[in-house]
């Protein structure tokens, strides 16, 4: 019945717009309207679009006021994180300023030069200096952007780890969830293929039971790192891509079914820090506020009313679906939390059944 | 006017008028004006499905969870109870890409413009071949059908993303839509692709071939260089993507491993051994990328034509337009890799294609400076066509630029797969190519249909077209650099994201009255096809060939000679002529010269 009584209003409110327009429409018969712009709709455009550039600039204004604080922009979590945060912020600049005098132009001038009886534009049909002044300031720009891009680009997926025995954790994609996999006391992970799984043995990653290295592999479903310690992340699939993203510490890397991926970065704030950091905590209290005005729906998700804030580990490549809810709570805590943690953890050869 | 016309028709070229039958006039035709009709009716019904979609979807993430009886009545058994199913988001979100990209902004726009404009523009009096173009058309409505039948399987229509990367994409036991929706989607598309083919070919042999005495390369309107150019682009990548569905058909069907290897779902460990996905992200991004270059350049060639003729001024820097198309199409070609930064190819790759792409900012901003500068010291006349076009310049800029961060490998790193991407890759080829679609339907109405479109409902449709634009995708880049991904069905299930929802809201509020507001155009459209006021034979007083022609269509396009050129398409306001325009076939005054570009 619901949707009857919808489909109505819906098919009304498009008959009204329908009737609107005609009658908008018909109001113009017989006012000898040959449907070319005339003087007063360059007018009256022209002024719109200068309107329309005060939209452009308001709107931009209100996000960055509204939006632009963001937790997330302000505070990585890794080495090379403010590497990228100051490129982006760069970039950004750049772009605001580029962006605000080109729509300048573009919309003053459509106001300024709208067109009149009689007003003969300018017949001006080349410049080789003006095109040679935009090829080559944007070349300047560009190449700035490019060669510092390059470089941190390089940095970050060829990092140098040679003296500060960096953690190998394997990062294990599934629909929908996520694993770990520490490699151990070793630091060596076991060798591990899909045809390997053995379901009736809890052995879900598919680890070679016979490997030496593999024996003290630990699996878990909740990522510890080490502040300060590098980790290398070998990443696998075993049914569809998936990418591994955790933006708080600027990382991204795809999951691919058949081969292991691989990306590192050095954690530098514990969780517990970012948890008292200011900007965090205002965004926490933030959306603590939001939760508790909409506290039916949250509990209705089944969700605890309290958020508190975690670094997160979220799928970011379209997997199925509960593509959206596939995630993994990263921790981030110090050396000897880590070790007390790890500790308590079964190896690989003792969680098999 | 008109009625001399059909006689001297009758005169000169009675060997072209052959009988002709309903059938043989408007469905089977091979002139090359019913077919950009068709091409435009046919995509416009395209572009509806695709933008109502779009609407549902963006429903759903305002108010995700909450019965809607929209759902209900418009999904079916996708909404049980009015809630919208995981799955069928993803399916919507698939499609919509799907038929907005190819269906719309393809066929649509380039199958209506180039079939309507290069003939006339050139002076020619049909394609280099009636027939071929028959069966392109033809085929890009089987597509069509293919596609929308999709939406009805059983187990859903295709729902991996309109990238489709496998094994998402090849495993039906990984998702609903991977089975017959996918197969069906395929199917569509390898016949899509044959279409497109065929146009192509025919829109290249027919600009080298068919124009008309004096129309040198240098004398052709940047809409044919833009049309011409976009046809080498499909040539040269749309077959890669048909190999890449052909074998990702080889791996579904026929227990091929192309792109599959090592799988273990749903409890079994699967035979394919050896293939790999990131194979196909390279196969399906070197048409992917190409792709929106394919769907830019047409609206870029529009804007060009429609700006200089409504600036009443030379288009700026025609030498340059023309070297910045070239060097955009081939810069095209070898970018594709910056979808793929971190699909775990080899960073060194990265650098590779960061460095190209960046490139592709220089030519880009030198057409954005151009069009800018041919709006300085005009004469504009701002009619609906004309507003979209600046409307385009508007959005290709705000796009474009944050480009420069999706193309830099580092910062792709955390923006990648998120709202970032989605807003600027909408504003920069979505937006702007729906843009220069509306401003050729508008300035060249008179040409399609003998008929005026009501220029004031053109104003109130753009107006709120560029509101509504820049409301749903200004904001969505700051929800984009906050790490929301893309193509999640809902952001509830992070309580991180929860001050974003606002956001979506706001984005959803601008989405509906955008879309509603359509209705404006699609009424406009429709009532003047019958009711609108007649035309003048020029009313833009415009300098190309396609205003010599009468008013009402004839086979062959002109009655009598085909007009011969003899000087650029570009001579507005030029000194030493009473009028503020010359035609291109128009001889040169004594002692005038034409200018050396």
């Amino acid at each position: 019945m619901t949707v009857l009584l919808t489909l109505s209003i819906v098919i009304f409110v498009t008959i009204a717009i329908w009737q609107m327009v005609k009658i908008f429409d018909l109001s113009q018969v017989g006012t000898n309207n040959n449907q070319i712009a005339t003087d007063k709709d360059n007018k009256v455009n022209g002024y719109l679009m200068m309107a329309f550039l005060v939209f452009i600039y308001a709107i931009t204004i209100y996000s960055v006021v509204k939006w632009g604080d963001l937790p997330l922009l302000s505070n990585s979590a890794s080495e090379h994180g403010p590497t990228i945060d100051k490129l982006l912020i760069v970039s950004l600049i750049i772009i605001f300023i580029v962006q605000t005098v080109t729509q300048f132009l573009l919309h003053y001038f459509a106001y300024k030069y709208r067109g009149e009886k009689g007003k003969k534009a300018l017949f001006y049909a080349d410049n080789n200096t003006l095109e040679a002044v935009w090829t080559i300031i944007p070349v300047i720009v560009l190449a700035g952007l490019i060669i510092s891009g390059l470089f941190a680009w390089t940095n970050i997926m060829n990092p140098d780890f040679e003296d500060e025995d960096p953690l190998i954790v394997e990062l294990y994609a599934q629909q929908f969830n996520w694993k770990a996999r520490y490699a151990g006391a070793d630091n060596v992970l076991g060798e591990a293929n899909v045809r390997l799984i053995n379901i009736d043995r809890a052995n879900i990653l598919g680890v070679d039971e016979n490997d030496p290295y593999a024996q003290d592999d630990v699996i878990v479903s909740e990522l510890h790192l080490p502040v300060n310690r590098p980790v290398i992340f070998k990443m696998r699939s075993q049914d569809v891509l998936h990418s591994a993203y955790m933006p708080h510490f600027r990382a991204q890397m795809n999951c691919v079914p058949g081969m292991v991926t691989q990306f590192a970065f050095t954690p530098t704030v514990t969780t517990q820090e970012m948890r008292e950091n200011p900007d965090i905590q205002d965004k926490v209290a933030r959306i603590n506020q939001i939760r508790l005005d909409n506290q039916q729906d949250v509990l209705d998700r089944g969700q605890e009313l309290r958020y508190d804030f975690d670094y997160l580990l979220l799928c970011n490549k379209i997997c199925g679906k509960s593509h959206y809810n596939m995630q993994m709570k990263i921790i981030v805590e110090t050396q000897d939390e880590f070790d007390e943690w790890m500790a308590q953890q079964t190896v690989f050869e003792n969680s098999l059944n | 006017m008109s009625v001399t016309v059909e006689t001297h028709a009758h005169d000169d070229h009675g060997h072209h008028h052959h009988k002709e039958t309903f059938v043989t006039k408007y469905i089977f035709s091979q002139d090359h004006k019913m077919i950009a009709k068709q091409y435009l009716i046919t995509g416009s019904i395209m572009g509806v499905i695709g933008i109502l979609m779009s609407l549902i979807f963006r429903m759903q993430l305002a108010w995700p969870e909450k019965p809607n009886v929209i759902f209900e009545a418009l999904l079916g058994k996708w909404a049980p109870g009015g809630v919208m199913d995981a799955d069928i988001y993803l399916a919507l979100v698939t499609i919509h890409g799907t038929i907005m990209v190819f269906f719309v902004l393809t066929a649509g726009l380039s199958g209506t413009f180039s079939n309507l404009l290069i003939p006339l523009q050139i002076g020619a009096r049909d394609m280099a071949s009636g027939f071929l173009n028959m069966v392109s058309y033809w085929l890009f409505f089987l597509s069509s059908v293919i596609m929308v039948l999709s939406l009805f399987v059983e187990a859903g229509p295709a729902a991996a993303g309109w990238t489709i990367y496998p094994p998402l994409s090849a495993l039906p036991m990984a998702q609903g839509g991977s089975g017959a929706g996918m197969t069906l989607w395929l199917v569509s598309m390898a016949i899509f692709i044959a279409s497109s083919l065929l146009g192509s070919l025919n829109y290249i042999v027919t600009v080298i071939n068919l124009r008309t005495k004096g129309m040198s390369m240098t004398r052709l309107p940047l809409t044919i260089w833009a049309f011409f150019v976009t046809a080498i682009i499909g040539t040269v990548s749309f077959p890669v993507l048909l190999s890449a569905a052909l074998l990702l058909i080889m791996d579904r069907s026929f227990g091929t491993s192309f792109f599959l290897s090592d799988i273990f779902i749903q409890g079994e460990v699967l035979h394919y051994q050896g293939g790999s996905p990131v194979l196909f992200e390279h196969l399906f991004w070197f048409l992917g990328h190409p792709e929106v270059y394919i769907v830019l350049l047409p609206a870029l060639g529009i804007t060009s034509e429609v700006i200089a003729t409504n600036s009443r001024k030379p288009i700026f820097g025609y030498r340059a337009m023309v070297a910045s198309i070239l060097a955009i199409a081939f810069l095209s070609t070898i970018v594709w890799g910056h979808h793929m930064f971190v699909s775990g190819m080899n960073p060194f790759l990265g650098s590779v294609f960061t460095f190209t792409t960046l490139l592709i900012a220089i030519p880009s901003a030198v057409k954005a400076f151009n069009y800018i500068t041919t709006l300085w010291k005009g004469n504009l006349q701002l009619n609906p066509a004309m507003l979209f076009s600046i409307g385009l310049v508007s959005t290709f800029i705000t796009g474009g630029l944050t480009g420069i961060i999706l193309g830099d490998s580092a910062l792709d790193i955390n923006v990648h797969d998120t709202y970032f991407v989605v807003a600027h890759f909408h504003l920069v080829m979505g937006i702007s190519a729906l843009y220069g679609m509306f401003a050729g339907i508008y300035h060249w109405f008179p040409k399609l249909f003998g008929r005026m479109l009501n220029k004031n409902l053109g104003y109130l449709h753009f107006w709120v077209t560029a509101i509504s634009a820049y409301g749903v995708f200004f904001p969505m880049h700051f929800i984009g650099m906050a790490g929301l991904p893309r193509r999640y069905y809902t952001n509830t299930a992070f309580p991180l994201f929860d001050d974003l929802a606002d956001v979506n809201v706001v984005i959803t509020i601008f989405a509906l009255i955008g879309g509603v507001f359509q209705l404006v155009f699609i009424y406009n459209f429709i009532h003047s096809i019958f009711y609108g006021k007649k035309p003048s034979q020029n009313p833009w007083r415009s300098n190309t060939l396609e205003w010599t022609t009468p008013v009402k269509h004839i086979h062959g396009n002109w009655p009598g000679e085909i007009p011969t050129v003899y000087r650029w398409s570009y001579d507005y306001s030029k000194p030493g002529h009473d009028e503020d325009f010359v035609p291109q076939n128009v001889p040169l005054k004594e002692g005038e010269e034409e200018l050396q570009h």
